[in-house]
C-alpha cells in the first residue's frame, strides 16, 4: 500500500506536504522543465506588490558556509503583470498556486489581498509581513505584534481564501508574533522567513552585498527553524508550514515531527531545481520503508 | 537539462587557470556559443551553490573500448578564484559532476560580410573559443586577447589553429604589446573599410571600454557578462545587470542567466 501523503493545510488540499518557498521558484513556470509540478503539494509565487519593483543594486547574493545571503529587494512584476502574464500558466497545472504578497502600508496589504482574492487560479494567499511600514518610521510589520495584528486583520477582511502568514525569525519571541497573527484571523502560519545577516569582504573592507545586510537561508539555518516551528506548533492551534534549510526528505520529516503540517523547500531549488519533487518522493519512500501509512500520523509526533 | 557528467581530463593550462573536458548527453551537441553551465562541485552543502562556467568548446568523445558509442563532450576554461574552483581543480578523470545546462542566450553570429572582432580578457576567453569556431566558417575573425601578465593570456594557439588572427596585450608587457588590448582593437577599427561586429567577454572595465568604442563608432557589439547567481534559471534574481533605461525611479534590470549572459552592449548601462 502506498502511504497516504495528503494533508489539509488550512483548507488547502495538498497531494503531499511539500511546497516550494516564495522567492525561490519564480512564478512556477520557470521550473516547469525541471519539476513535475503535479508531484508536489503546492507552489508559492515570488512576493508580489501593487506596483512592479525593480529590486536592489548588485551584488545581491553571496554564499557563506552552508548557506547564502540574499538582498534581492523584492523584485517582482507587480499585480497587473502577474494577472496578465503569470496566472494563465496556473490553469495548466493541477496543483494549488499560492500567491505570496507584501505592501508598504496596511492599505497596500489590504488592497493586494483584495486583488488576489479575485483571481480564481490562486488557491491561497501567503502574506509576507517582514517589510518595513513606511508610514510608521519603517518598523518591520512582522517584528511588532500590534503592527502584525493590524496588517493581518486588514488582509483577513479583504479575502475569503486561506490566508497564510509568513513569520519573520528576527524577533525576540516568535510565539508572541504567532499568537498575534492567530488572533487577527490567519488560517495558517509559515516559518521561518530568512534571518537577517551580513558578509564582509576583509580585503576591500566593505560589505559584500550592495544592500549591506541580507536574508540568510540554506541548510545552516535549519536548527533555528526547527526550534521555532516546534515552539509555534505548540503555542498556537493553527496549522504550521515549516521552512528553513530543507535539503532532503529527512529534513522535511523532521519539520513534520516538530509540528509542521506541510513544508516549503526554498534554497534547495536553486541548487537542484527538481528538489521539491525529489523530497516528496523520498518522503514517501521513507514512509513505506518505515511502515508509516499516513503522513498525518507524523505531524507533531516528536517524543520529548 | 540536468545531467551527470564524467570528467575526461582536468589540467592546469597556465598558473591558476584550468581546462576541464567532460561528457555530456546527446542534446548537449546543440549548445550554442555563449551559453553556460551550472556545475555542482560536490554533493555536500559547502560549497552550497552551483558555479556558472562558460562553455569553451563542444566536441565528440569516443571511448577507447571497442564498440563503445560516441557521445558529446564539452570543455570549460576556469580560473581558481575561491573554494569552489579550488575543489574543481582537485578533481580527476572519471570523477562525476552534476551539471545544469546549456543555459542562457548565446551570441548572435551576425552577417557573413562583417569582419568579426573578438575581445577577451583573462578567463573571459572561455566562451569565445566556441564562438570563434562558428564564426570562422563564414567570416574573417580577429582576436584581441588581453591580461595582466602572460599567464593571463590563454589558449591563443587554439584560436590560431582555427585561422583566427590574434593580437595580444599585457599590462606588464610580458606578452604582446604592453598596455590594454583595446588599443589594438582601436587600431584595427581605424584601418577597417568594411562592416564589423564586436564580441567581448572579460573584466567589467574592459567591457565598459569596448562598449564605449562600439557606441562611438556605431558598430554592433555583444558582450557576455558574469554575475553572482544562485540558480541559473531565472528564479533567484541575484545576477541582474542594469539595462540602459535604468534609473532609481524606473528600474531596468536584466537577468544575466536567462536574458543573457550575452547582451547587445547598447542594451546595458555603462559608466561614462
Amino acid at each position: 500500500m502506498k502511504p497516504d501523503m495528503t494533508v489539509n493545510c488550512a483548507g488547502i488540499l495538498l497531494r503531499n506536504p511539500v511546497m516550494t518557498a516564495s522567492g525561490t521558484f519564480g512564478y512556477g513556470e520557470e521550473f516547469a522543465g525541471y519539476v513535475d509540478l503535479e508531484r508536489i503539494g503546492a507552489f508559492v509565487t515570488k512576493g508580489l506588490s501593487l506596483k512592479p519593483r525593480g529590486g536592489n543594486p548588485t551584488p545581491r547574493i553571496v554564499e557563506t558556509p552552508g548557506g547564502m545571503l540574499n538582498a534581492i529587494g523584492l523584485q517582482n512584476v507587480g499585480i497587473d503583470a502577474f494577472i496578465e502574464k503569470k496566472v494563465p500558466f496556473f490553469r495548466s497545472v493541477k496543483t494549488p498556486a499560492i500567491a505570496n504578497f507584501f505592501g508598504n502600508t496596511v492599505d497596500e496589504y489590504a488592497e493586494m489581498a483584495r486583488r488576489l482574492n479575485e483571481i480564481p487560479e490562486v488557491a491561497a494567499l501567503e502574506v509576507n509581513i517582514s517589510c518595513p511600514n513606511v508610514k510608521q518610521g519603517g518598523i518591520v510589520f512582522g517584528t511588532d505584534p500590534a503592527c502584525a495584528s493590524t496588517v493581518v486583520t486588514a488582509c483577513r477582511a479583504a479575502t475569503n481564501k486561506p490566508l497564510i502568514v509568513k513569520l519573520s525569525p528576527n524577533v525576540t519571541d516568535v510565539v508572541v508574533m504567532a499568537k498575534a497573527c492567530e488572533d487577527a484571523g490567519a488560517d495558517a502560519l509559515s516559518l521561518i522567513n530568512t534571518l537577517t545577516g551580513m558578509a564582509i569582504d576583509l580585503n576591500r573592507r566593505r560589505p559584500v552585498l550592495a544592500n549591506i545586510t541580507g536574508g540568510f537561508s540554506g541548510p545552516a539555518i535549519k536548527p533555528i527553524a526547527l526550534r521555532m516551528v516546534w515552539q509555534v506548533a505548540r503555542g498556537v492551534k493553527l496549522p504550521v508550514i515549516g521552512i528553513g534549510g530543507i535539503m532532503n526528505a529527512t529534513d522535511a520529516l523532521e519539520f513534520i515531527l516538530a509540528g509542521a503540517t506541510a513544508v516549503q523547500v526554498g534554497t534547495a531549488s536553486f541548487i537542484n531545481p527538481g528538489a521539491a519533487q525529489q523530497i516528496a518522493a523520498e518522503m514517501e519512500a521513507w514512509m513505506e520503508a518505515n511502515g508509516v501509512a499516513d503522513i498525518k500520523s507524523l505531524i507533531g509526533a516528536l517524543e520529548t | 537539462m540536468q545531467f551527470t557528467s564524467m570528467i575526461l581530463s582536468n589540467a592546469e593550462v597556465s598558473p591558476g587557470y584550468w581546462r576541464m573536458r567532460m561528457t555530456a548527453p546527446q542534446e548537449f551537441a546543440s549548445a550554442s556559443p555563449g551559453q553556460f553551465v551550472m556545475v555542482r562541485v560536490n554533493g555536500a552543502i559547502d560549497p552550497l551553490l552551483r558555479r556558472p562556467f562558460g562553455i569553451f568548446d563542444v566536441g565528440v568523445y569516443t571511448p577507447s573500448q571497442s564498440g563503445a558509442l560516441s557521445q558529446p563532450c564539452f570543455e570549460m576554461l576556469y580560473r581558481v578564484v575561491g573554494k569552489g574552483t579550488l575543489m574543481l581543480s582537485a578533481l580527476h578523470e572519471t570523477d562525476l559532476l552534476d551539471i545544469l545546462g546549456p543555459l542562457g542566450m548565446g551570441f548572435d553570429l551576425g552577417y557573413v560580410d562583417e569582419e568579426k572582432l573578438i575581445v577577451g580578457g583573462g578567463v573571459g576567453l572561455a566562451p569565445l573559443y566556441l564562438l570563434a569556431k562558428e564564426l570562422v566558417k563564414q567570416s574573417q575573425v580577429r582576436l584581441f586577447a588581453g591580461g595582466r601578465t602572460r599567464d593571463d593570456v590563454l589558449c591563443i594557439t587554439e584560436f590560431e589553429r582555427l585561422g583566427v588572427e590574434c593580437y595580444t596585450a599585457t599590462e606588464d608587457g610580458s606578452l604582446g604589446e604592453c598596455g590594454l588590448v583595446t588599443e589594438a582593437l582601436l587600431r584595427r577599427l581605424d584601418t577597417l573599410k568594411g562592416k564589423a561586429k564586436i564580441y567581448a567577454c572579460g573584466p567589467h572595465g574592459m567591457l565598459n571600454a569596448v562598449a564605449k568604442i562600439a557606441a562611438e563608432r556605431t558598430i554592433p557589439c555583444q558582450v557576455s557578462l558574469e554575475g553572482y547567481m544562485a540558480c541559473g534559471v531565472g528564479a533567484c534574481l541575484g545576477c541582474v545587470a542594469t539595462g540602459h533605461r535604468h534609473s532609481p525611479e524606473t528600474p531596468d534590470f536584466r537577468c544575466v542567466c536567462t536574458e543573457g549572459p550575452v547582451f547587445e552592449s547598447g542594451e546595458l548601462k555603462w559608466r561614462d
